[in-house]
């Protein structure tokens, strides 16, 4: 793949919980127009990582760099800025307002004044409504999202990183106990973003997903790199193989 | 006729008080307990003007706006440092320290001999000396109050301040400044909170701190409590509710020594049964 290609890479990036090194002087690179699956065991750090790059956990060392400038920080209300969004582990919605406002508090602008004289709501509810049909609750946007079962809870998850129209994606599990339906329709959604040259980073556990979505693996144990290169290769890899079976 | 007028003002008054607080409790999820402190300086800000330098009400009034909108704006910044009960807490001392300037400022506030011989308003030569007249200026503050607050928690920023309340890390994914959120609720709430004091002040005639203890900023949480927090109407229906109750009692044969201490035992039981039946409060839309 092209240097040019790049959108984001970290540069011996550490973070370290007490005396546990969750990620170690760690290289890693995302490109656009590619899906990149982030594997690993339990406690690798595949989490830590992506919590990192977009600025929940602040980094030891190392750099990273976004386009063409170098962060040592970066701030998380800073990454829609810099074009980087991402869904969590943990489903976090904001329960107690309707489905529709989930949607529509990504759309609209984010400043005090634009949000109080906001002029043009008609324009992002319509935007809200399109993308709450694309992930298919859109006859639910009236409901509380706490009022969503798991699945579609997971949807509007996803719906709202659409809604942000980012460059890059970091989805962490966002297949897991999901029914074959709605695993289909994330799936169609993320091939759909990577057509539109977008990156995408895929944390998943499902082996087969991840075979089938990604086209490089780039595996994770102890913080480190333990393998990267193209599913099959990576799979079928007995280093690779011991780390996930111990 | 009097008395219903009397209690309705205050219910005007304690609306006030409960929306703008509500906007910093319900739609931000702060336990702000200094409602007491803004309702002080609009109170101070009305009494000192118009009693010393003879400035008309109105006048006071955007004084108190401007004054409470400083003081809030500084008080904020330091607030903002804080979350949950540790945010509780500084403002309950935030309430202390301000109690403790509106009685030891002699100069200025006239201590716990407090300020007598404030006028009534006045505009175009008309004075609004009958209660029942205030009382129709008392409801118009709380319509404008009411409707700028409605148009503000119905905005796209309403909006931001859920997501806020509710995940502060979500909305900073999503692009939000929670801090500067939370900073300008808390200077609206606070500025249009000074009004009811310049209305509370006018209407008495005469404050002393003994008004803006701490206790009243309890009351005021209370009544959105009852009423329903994350929305402005419950702060309505809460200030009807624990002003009428009370006055209800009156009416019953108690005796004197307990009839006293009535207000404040019901406004504890009242809080316990909601809290344990119903933690959104009547008409609220929020769980707690």
């Amino acid at each position: 793949m092209e240097n040019s290609n790049i959108t984001m890479q970290s540069e011996k990036i550490s973070k370290s919980f007490g005396g546990i090194k969750a990620v170690n002087n760690l290289d890693i690179k995302f490109y656009s127009g590619k899906i990149l699956g982030l594997v690993g065991p339990n406690g690798s750090g595949k989490t830590t990582l992506v919590n990192l790059l977009t600025g929940v956990y602040t980094i030891d060392s190392g750099k990273i760099k976004i386009g063409d400038s170098f962060f040592s920080k970066i701030l998380p209300n800073k990454i829609l800025f810099y074009g980087i969004t991402r869904t969590f582990q943990k489903i976090r919605l904001i329960e107690q307002i309707s489905v529709l406002e989930n949607i529509a508090m990504v759309v609209a602008k984010k400043d005090i004044i634009s949000a109080i004289f906001e002029n043009n709501k008609k324009f992002n509810l319509n935007k809200s409504k399109e993308i709450l049909k694309k992930v298919g609750l859109l006859e639910k946007q009236n409901e509380a999202a706490e009022n969503l079962s798991y699945g579609q809870r997971k949807l509007l998850e996803i719906g709202r990183v659409l809604a942000t129209n980012s460059e890059i994606y970091f989805f962490d599990e966002p297949f897991a106990g999901l029914s074959p339906k709605m695993r289909e329709i994330i799936s169609e959604i993320i091939l759909e973003l990577k057509d539109q040259g977008k990156t995408i980073i895929l944390i998943e556990h499902d082996m087969e997903i991840i075979k089938n979505l990604s086209d490089k693996i780039f595996v994770l144990a102890e913080g480190k790199k333990l393998k990267y290169g193209k599913p099959e290769e990576v799979l079928s890899d007995m280093e690779v193989k011991k780390a996930y079976l111990g | 006729m009097e008395y219903l007028i009397h209690i309705l003002i205050l219910i005007s008054i304690f609306s006030i008080l409960g929306i703008t607080l509500d906007l910093v409790v319900g739609y931000t999820g702060q336990l702000a307990i200094n409602q007491s402190v803004f309702y002080g300086i609009g109170a101070y800000s009305t009494a000192i003007l118009a009693t010393t330098f003879e400035i008309n009400f109105f006048w006071t009034i955007i004084f108190g706006i401007l004054l409470s909108a400083t003081v809030s704006f500084l008080v904020g910044i330091i607030l903002n440092r804080f979350s949950g009960d540790i945010y509780a807490l500084v403002s309950f001392g935030f309430a202390i320290i301000m109690h403790a300037v509106f009685l030891n400022w002699q100069t200025l506030t006239n201590g716990p001999l407090g300020i007598s011989g404030i006028g009534r308003p006045e505009i175009f030569g008309f004075v609004f000396s009958e209660n029942l007249f205030f009382l129709f200026l008392s409801i118009f503050f709380l319509f404008v109050v009411y409707f700028l607050c409605k148009i503000l928690v119905n905005s796209s920023f309403g909006r931001a301040l859920k997501v806020v309340r509710e995940d502060e890390l979500v909305s900073q994914i999503f692009g939000y400044k929670p801090v500067n959120y939370k900073l300008v609720i808390f200077i609206i709430s606070s500025s249009l909170a000074s009004i009811s004091g310049a209305l509370f002040a006018s209407y008495v005639s005469f404050i002393d701190p003994s008004s803006f203890i701490l206790l009243e900023s309890i009351f005021i949480l209370t009544i959105i409590i009852v009423g329903g927090i994350s929305n402005i109407r419950g702060a309505i229906l809460g200030a009807i509710i624990l002003i009428f109750l009370p006055e209800a009692i009156r009416f019953i044969d108690l005796p004197a020594d307990i009839a006293a201490q009535s207000r404040q035992i019901i406004y504890g039981i009242l809080l316990l049964v909601m809290m344990y039946f119903r933690p959104k409060g009547f008409l609220g839309k929020f769980r707690i």
